[in-house]
């Protein structure tokens, strides 16, 4: 028997070269071998078919009875049973029905996990310093995200974390980037993604380990994977979904330009609410002094003395003041402003606030009387 | 202070002076305070060139960033 099998196997084998076959599943059983066993079957024929183990990793989900599908492989014969067996070392569903039973599947038990819930997303920093970026050291990806970011904001620090981002090791090479990442835990963002591909080029971002640690990373992670039209688990998983890593550094990083105008605009906003607080401060002590009899009159004088000195504070602040004028104010130790010479005393130290900066003196000797109106007094 | 909170910390404060309903106090303490915060996060802004570092890991596990700026 064993003469005769071994003879019809050679034959089998060297009469047909590997090739592709189609046909519907039937009888598809998954062996604890690890095996694959099923029947591909038309309207008139059957094949058995079997996929080792070592081919099962390959191919992205186990096919269901009625599936259509193509199988490439070697016609070959079992010896212990003497039957006909096609050997599936690949194998494709209509449809790409495998790719979406295996991204179905993983999906739903990232679901079932939490790790879809909406609630789970945390914002995006909105003024990042420093971006993190999971990709290939040599991919068009990080081409992309660093001249973005060159260009949108030069000051913010780009840390690249290379990984393999296809091929088999790609899973666990993103995996443990992220891991590197997240130990590290100083980027305020992290872009993980690759440029564009084939199905299969893309297909570690649908790999459910790498999900899962996209969804352990606790700094805020932005998926950018491929083009528009693909979609990942990662994707689903990231804090962030963009189109492409272009798209991924833009809304990591603003505009410098436009924080420097924010910067200006609120400023502008700060300097004309506290001057109108102080005009209407004014009013009022003007109106109180008129109306108020001589008993408060010394309450409204501690009030004058007040407003007079936040105001010399204000000006002393305020980018409208008269310090751009290239006056100056001469402050004690404590910040109050010395208005007159009274207030000085020989060897106080003291310092004079300029527009751009600040001067610390001191007092050589104090001469009292009025300057000529024209002089640089303080004031 | 990061540079995030600081702008945050600004646009309260910008939005508050806004109001008007502060005391003449309140709101010069509060406008020191924003000028303060406004410089810190305008020198922010002004930092030299960023870097673009390679993050690796070494033998004994330590983590080092390399320049990748070329």
């Amino acid at each position: 028997m064993a003469a005769l099998t071994q003879m019809a196997k050679d034959v089998l084998e060297g009469a047909f070269p590997p090739l592709w076959i189609r046909g519907e599943v039937s009888n598809f059983t998954a062996h604890r071998n690890g095996h694959w066993y099923f029947t591909l079957k038309d309207a008139t024929a059957a094949v058995s078919c079997v996929v080792w183990s070592r081919d099962t990793v390959r191919i992205p989900a186990a096919p269901d009875d009625g599936m259509q599908v193509m199988a490439f492989g070697q016609l070959s014969l079992y010896p212990a049973r003497g039957q006909m067996q096609f050997m599936v070392r690949a194998l494709e569903a209509e449809g790409e029905g495998l790719w979406r039973k295996a991204f179905e599947a993983t999906r739903l038990r990232l679901e079932k996990d939490g790790l879809l819930d909406p609630a789970r997303k945390r914002s995006i920093p909105r003024f990042p310093q420093r971006v993190a970026v999971v990709t290939s050291p040599d991919g068009a990806a990080l081409h992309d995200i660093r001249s973005v970011i060159a260009r949108r904001n030069p000051s913010v620090d780009l840390v690249i974390v290379p990984a393999a981002v296809q091929g088999e090791s790609a899973p666990a090479s993103l995996v443990a980037a992220l891991e590197l990442v997240a130990r590290w835990n100083r980027a305020d963002v992290v872009i993980i993604g690759r440029g564009g591909g084939s199905r299969e080029d893309l297909w570690a971002f649908n790999d459910e380990a790498v999900a899962r640690a996209i969804a352990a990373c606790p700094i805020p992670t932005i998926s950018a994977v491929g083009h528009e039209v693909d979609f990942t688990i990662a994707d689903l998983v990231a804090d962030l979904r963009a189109a492409t890593p272009s798209a991924a550094a833009e809304a990591a990083v603003p505009v410098l330009d436009e924080l420097v105008y924010t910067l200006a605009a609120l400023r502008q906003v700060m300097v004309a609410g506290v001057q109108r607080r102080s005009v209407s401060a004014r009013r009022d002590l003007t109106r109180g002094a008129g109306d108020l009899s001589i008993r408060a009159t010394r309450s409204v004088e501690r009030r004058r003395a007040r407003v007079q000195h936040v105001a010399a504070r204000l000006d002393a602040l305020s980018p409208l003041n008269t310090l751009a004028r290239g006056y100056a104010v001469a402050r004690d130790a404590n910040g109050h402003a010395l208005g007159s010479a009274a207030a000085f005393t020989a060897g106080q130290a003291f310092s004079l606030v300029l527009r751009d900066g600040q001067v610390d003196a001191s007092t050589i000797a104090v001469r009292h009387g009025a300057l000529p109106t024209a002089g640089g007094a303080a004031t | 202070m990061s540079f995030e909170q600081d702008l945050e910390r600004i646009e309260q404060i910008a939005a508050a002076l806004d109001r008007a309903d502060l005391t003449l106090d309140e709101s010069l303490a509060l406008f020191e305070e924003g000028i303060k915060r406004l410089r810190a996060a305008s020198d922010a802004l002004a930092k030299a060139e960023g870097r673009v570092t390679t993050l690796v890991e070494q033998a004994n596990g330590a983590l080092e960033e390399r320049d990748a700026s070329q």
